[in-house]
């Protein structure tokens, strides 16, 4: 029996998933509105396509706009380099190569001299397919969120995307854009009129028997699973754990506390990821059920995005049968 | 080359012993130093931020300052000596040098004031360079880095120190071909080659031919010096700063620890400083 009187939905909750966008195109929106107000944001290429923003600021600001060629690692400290020179540098490229190629570069030149660069990892993830595994990026948010001082966004929709975009600029110090597939498009969560904050998961429903924690484009599958397990009787809180770091851990641990189950579902690595840190932070300060729904220690496929989510078991089956073991655990304990 | 001014050649010869003095007294304080690189690039060191560099000690933010990127940032102890003589800091914060929570770390660090960049990891620092040279010519009005007619004059200079056995790591090329595409004229880089890496001789550890044909071939205007002696430092400077449309490699010849004779031309790379040398030191260094 679905349990309606207690379903509590965020306002900015779209009341249907009919609409899907682009997340990158939603963060050039948000550079280009950011470039025309403000003569210190410069974006930053590795060979990558810069989509909109290539025609509009080779129009409107060419010197702010710099590709230097596939080299990650150049592109990260050339970028702190105009950080020093006093610009708000937002750099692009593959997710796997920013990561792979430039994480000393992002540690020793970003983070650790904080300076104000803001790093858009793009492609992130395995579901991104065609390329294969040489392309897909499971361990980013374990690498990233292991350095000081960096913050960590993981939008899981273009409407927080863009928002997040506006927050990253407005944030001073380093900001990593964890963005997927830049060719495809997600459905769309939230109401423009959302209100986005750093470090501020959202509560998309409330629940009482049990928290799926979700980030990036697994939001929307963690969210159809919770509707699901409704329509049986069975309430889950969803929350969008948007900012990986600082990460929200009132609401986490409110969730532990209240819920007594949590399942993690992220479309990266479960070793030291979204998985990881609540996992870390429940173990120390509220011991509670935790099932990481993510890739399983393993690399990916060749494949359509499709194809590939449901090989690394990520499509909303396998995030059901999780919830159901940590019910089912939690109902075992409880005996 | 010639030499413009003997006098103020002379000024220069006399601070950098000074200063090498002073820097094997702030390697003193940890007991061990990186005095091989210091001693090497000292004469640079000195030119630049005693002659050539527009800065201003009391404003080390200043937004137009000419800046010194420091990539072999493991040569520390000359750098922060000469940045005290200068006025950035007291004289006796010096004495701080390797102490946890002090500003002068052991490698160069922006805690530091009149330190832009952080270095310790080998092969960054002219592509924080190029950034950073790139910034200068960036202005709120319509100049474009791809369209050279249209551009304003740099707002300030930017002079990057690299090791020889540095250059091995891949991201000094990777740079070197960035500032040549953008044309960074404002960038000076200067090669202190003192031909010794830290486990022996560059030649030995990966040979890595001619450096100078190598920034030639990507573009860039290419000085061999010889990188202790201080008439052509000066000159070389000068040089530099008046080459148009092509950022400009000194390639320095230097001596691995020079100032100390008994350890000029060893792998001195970081070695234990013993009350023996700090009085060599202060025969050898005396003005």
């Amino acid at each position: 029996m679905p349990r309606e009187d207690f379903i509590v939905k965020t306002p900015y909750l779209r009341t249907k998933r009919d609409v899907a966008e682009n997340l990158y195109a939603a963060h050039n929106r948000a550079l280009i509105a950011l470039a025309r107000r403000d003569a210190r944001i410069v974006s930053c290429y590795g060979d990558f396509s810069p989509g909109e923003v290539g025609a509009v600021f080779a129009k409107e600001c060419p010197d702010r706009i710099l590709d230097v060629g596939i080299a990650e690692g150049h592109l990260m400290t050339s970028a702190a380099g105009l950080a020093g020179a006093g610009f708000i540098p937002f750099t692009h490229c593959h997710g796997i190569f920013g990561l792979g190629r430039a994480y000393n570069q992002i540690r020793q030149n970003v983070a650790y001299d904080q300076r104000n660069v803001k790093i858009v990892m793009c492609n992130c993830g395995v579901i991104w397919g065609i390329l294969g595994p040489s392309h897909q990026v499971l361990e980013d948010i374990a690498a990233l969120r292991a350095i000081p001082k960096l913050t960590i966004l993981s939008p899981a929709d273009a409407v927080s995307c863009e928002k997040a975009t506006y927050a990253a600029a407005e944030r001073l110090g380093p900001v990593i854009l964890r963005l997927p597939s830049t060719g495809d498009s997600f459905p769309t969560l939230y109401t423009n009129d959302l209100e986005y904050q750093i470090g501020k998961a959202i509560c998309l429903r409330d629940g009482r028997d049990a928290t799926i924690l979700a980030t990036g484009i697994l939001v929307s599958d963690a969210l159809a699973v919770a509707e699901e397990l409704e329509q049986v009787g069975v309430s889950i809180r969803v929350l969008d754990v948007h900012t990986i770091k600082p990460l929200d851990e009132a609401a986490i641990l409110q969730a532990a506390r209240e819920t007594g189950a949590l399942v993690t579902v992220e479309d990266a690595t479960i070793l030291g990821g979204l998985g990881g840190t609540v996992a870390e932070l429940t173990a120390e300060q509220c011991p509670v059920l935790v099932r990481r729904v993510g890739v399983k220690d393993r690399f990916g496929e060749s494949g359509t995005p499709a194809q590939v989510k449901a090989d690394c078991q990520l499509t909303p089956p396998f995030i059901r049968q999780a919830v159901e073991e940590v019910l089912r655990a939690k109902a075992r304990n409880a005996n | 080359m010639i030499i413009r001014n003997d006098e103020l050649v002379k000024d220069l010869e006399v601070k950098a012993r000074k200063l090498r003095l002073e820097a094997l007294f702030v390697m003193k304080e940890m007991g061990i130093g990186w005095l091989g690189g210091s001693f090497s690039s000292a004469d640079v060191v000195t030119a630049l931020l005693f002659y050539r560099m527009r800065h201003d000690p009391k404003n080390p933010q200043w937004p137009e300052r000419d800046r010194l990127i420091v990539s072999k940032g493991h040569s520390c102890e000359i750098v922060y000596a000469a940045l005290a003589e200068a006025g950035y800091f007291p004289r006796e914060e010096l004495k701080t040098y390797s102490h946890p929570g002090a500003r002068l770390q052991t490698h160069v660090n922006t805690r530091t004031p009149g330190i832009d960049y952080s270095g310790g990891s080998l092969g960054l620092g002219l592509s924080f360079a190029v950034g950073s040279a790139a910034g200068a010519y960036i202005q709120p009005a319509e100049a474009n880095l791809a369209a050279p007619a249209r551009r304003h004059a740099p707002r300030y200079r930017v002079y990057c120190i690299v090791g020889d056995g540095e250059c091995n790591e891949g991201q000094v090329w990777e740079a070197a071909a960035s500032a040549s595409h953008f044309r960074l004229d404002n960038l000076t880089a200067i090669i202190d080659s003192n031909r010794f890496q830290s486990t022996g001789p560059v030649e030995k550890t990966l040979n890595m031919l001619s450096l100078a044909e190598k920034f030639r071939s990507f573009g860039w205007e290419v000085r061999e010096i010889d990188g202790n002696k201080m008439s052509e430092v000066v000159a070389t400077l000068e040089w530099a700063a008046s080459v148009e449309g092509k950022p400009q490699a000194v390639i320095a010849h230097t001596v691995k620890g020079k100032g100390l004779p008994p350890y000029e031309n060893t792998n001195c790379h970081f070695i234990r400083i013993t009350d023996e040398m700090i009085k060599i030191g202060q025969e050898t260094l005396k003005n």
